[in-house]
């Protein structure tokens, strides 16, 4: 299959990943569109790693899952801490801080 | 690896494998004996300041070329440091009157500062990705550190959601340029753009989607809006570290990413580069106006001047003044992060629990009743401001000096009008502070009042020799290819 339709679904999963960090308002699924955006980019590491024909790009990926394996820890315990204190975890209901 | 890969990054190792220790130790130590432990943080990172300084001078590459060293880093290495020892003695007092303290602060804290150095001296995108994360992750937890106060846990999920959507952008930039050259070193691609291999087109829009990502990390407009809310609601210590050394690492990273793998595109991104200073300078400074909070207030003057370090930006792609752009960003990043430091040492002063002291009206009478300072927060209003041979001043003209030698006197012109501009809210805060009667509670503590003081007293005595300083910042040159 050429490389671009690859990079298609790559650049479709990024924009629907944009999309849903923009539009969304409960914070889990804005956590599954940052994660389809990450993904996304680990598409495109590894279509381009294939199409280059250097291993590279599929080592990057190795390093990008762990980071956002990372960042999931961190951001799920944030979302609990929020909920403790709140019983809720609607965005739109965060106005703690206004100016 | 080799013993000489590992001194040229002996800082940052030391760094990593003190924050550990200090993990460790914070199961050992007592709850009432927690004081300890900042000492050693600090004592950590004082450490690291010696070995960062007696790399001046060096230069070379490491680890396959992953990572780089020249005075830039040891420069910019040695500012993130200094910064993390200023937050340090700010949080000292403050954690403990705010229930707050918990010994993974201070770790927290080093982790960051070494995701920091590592961005500063990484030679490729990967180890970019990887050292923003590094930096970032820490910062999440430092911002939701006063758990479990409601405003603290908005600003940190607020931060690491809008963090985390800017590191996508910049991998999804790294992986375009993957793509465009078939390497993600640095030589690879600067190999691949000189000898006409690289897809020109991945490359533009990997390198727009790099600057949008860092364009969140150092709160550039359009990308802006999650800083006030994040500085307001995040522990005063913390904020202060994030307005200056991520601001800092960010622009670290933005310069030498850009110096180096894109001057061939000058052309078609240093209009983007105007755009974007001009309307941060403009947008930063109109919004600060509308401020009643003092936290608020900085935040938005933190774009503001995010908006004139963007300056250095615009004409990177001309060889002749790019040194010039270099020193004089990096000067501009030592001035304002002095005089943030000491406004935010006397923010801390202020504030009491609960985010009360921090209305613009609580500091009425401050100078009257606490002339020491009182007499600092002028300095560091004026200095913000850029009124004449203060050391912010200096740090301005020299801006306007690259863009005027580079032919962008239009956005000197508007740099100068928005200063003006700044003016009105910066001087609003000593007028309070000098005109109004009213009791202000203050909090008074040694290392606060160190700070206070010292960075004063840095602002006042670099503002007499200025051109030292610049000459300083000009000997912190980037290690190009």
């Amino acid at each position: 299959m050429p490389l671009m339709y690859y990079l298609g679904l790559s650049a479709f999963m990024f924009t629907i990943g944009i999309l849903g960090v923009l539009l969304r308002r409960n914070p889990l699924v804005v956590f599954m569109a940052l994660e389809l955006m990450f993904n996304a980019a680990n598409l495109a590491f590894v279509a381009f790693a294939a199409f280059h024909k250097v291993l590279d790009g599929e080592i990057f990926v190795f390093f990008v899952i762990t980071t956002a394996a990372a960042e999931v820890a961190i951001g799920l315990a944030l979302i609990i801490a929020i909920f403790r204190t709140k019983h809720s975890v609607d965005i739109d209901q965060m106005s703690e801080l206004k100016g | 690896m080799s013993l000489s890969d590992l001194m040229m990054v002996l800082p940052i190792a030391f760094i990593l494998g003190w924050a550990l220790v200090l993990l460790l130790v914070d199961l050992w130590l007592p709850r009432e004996r927690r004081g300890l432990l900042a000492l050693f943080a600090a004592l950590g990172l004082a450490v690291a300041l010696g070995l960062d300084l007696a790399q001046s001078g060096r230069s070379g590459r490491a680890f396959g070329d992953m990572v780089v060293l020249d005075n830039f880093a040891v420069f910019l290495n040695a500012l993130y440091l200094v910064s993390g020892l200023i937050a340090l003695a700010l949080g000292y007092d403050y954690l403990k009157r705010m229930e707050i303290e918990r010994g993974e602060f201070y770790a927290l804290l080093l982790f960051s500062v070494a995701g920091m150095m590592l961005l500063t001296q990484a030679n490729h995108l990967i180890l970019v990705f990887l050292a923003v994360e590094f930096l970032s992750i820490p910062l999440y937890v430092l911002a939701g550190f006063a758990r479990p106060r409601l405003e603290s846990e908005e600003a940190a999920l607020k931060y690491f959601l809008l963090g985390a959507f800017s590191s996508a952008f910049v991998l999804y930039g790294i992986a375009l340029i993957f793509g465009a050259t078939s390497s993600a070193s640095f030589g690879g691609i600067i190999e691949a753009v000189r000898n006409g291999s690289a897809e020109i087109g991945f490359l533009t829009a990997g390198a727009v989607m790099l600057l949008v990502g860092f364009g969140f990390k150092v709160a550039a407009v359009p990308f802006h809006e999650w800083a006030p809310d994040v500085y307001q609601g995040s522990p005063t210590p913390v904020t202060s570290f994030m307005a200056v050394a991520t601001k800092a690492a960010g622009f670290a990273v933005l310069m030498r990413v850009f110096l180096n793998l894109f001057p061939g595109f000058a052309a078609s991104l240093t209009p983007v580069f105007w755009g974007v200073a001009a309307l941060t300078m403009i947008v930063g400074n109109l919004l600060a106006l509308a401020q009643s909070n003092i936290k608020r207030l900085l935040a938005y003057s933190s774009i503001a001047n995010a908006g004139y370090l963007l300056m250095a930006f615009v004409p990177y792609g001309n060889a002749q003044v790019a040194g010039q752009a270099v020193s004089s960003m990096l000067f501009y990043l030592l001035a304002y992060g002095l005089t943030t430091f000491g406004a935010w040492a006397v923010v801390v002063a202020l504030e009491q629990a609960e985010g009360r002291g921090l209305a613009l009206e609580d500091y009425a009478g401050l100078g009257p009743k606490y002339p020491w300072l009182g007499v600092t927060m002028l300095i560091f209003m004026l200095s913000l401001t850029g009124v004449p041979l203060t050391l912010g001043f200096w740090g301005k003209f020299f801006l306007f000096r690259t863009a005027v030698a580079a032919g962008y006197v239009d956005l000197a012109i508007i740099g100068l009008l928005t200063s003006v501009i700044s003016a009105y809210y910066y001087l609003r805060v000593v007028v309070i502070m000098y005109m109004r009667p009213g009791e202000p509670k203050v909090r008074r503590d040694g290392w606060l009042n160190l700070v206070t003081i010292g960075t004063a007293a840095a602002v006042v005595l670099l503002s007499v020799v200025p051109v030292q300083v610049l000459n300083l910042a000009a000997q912190a040159v980037l290690h190009l290819p």
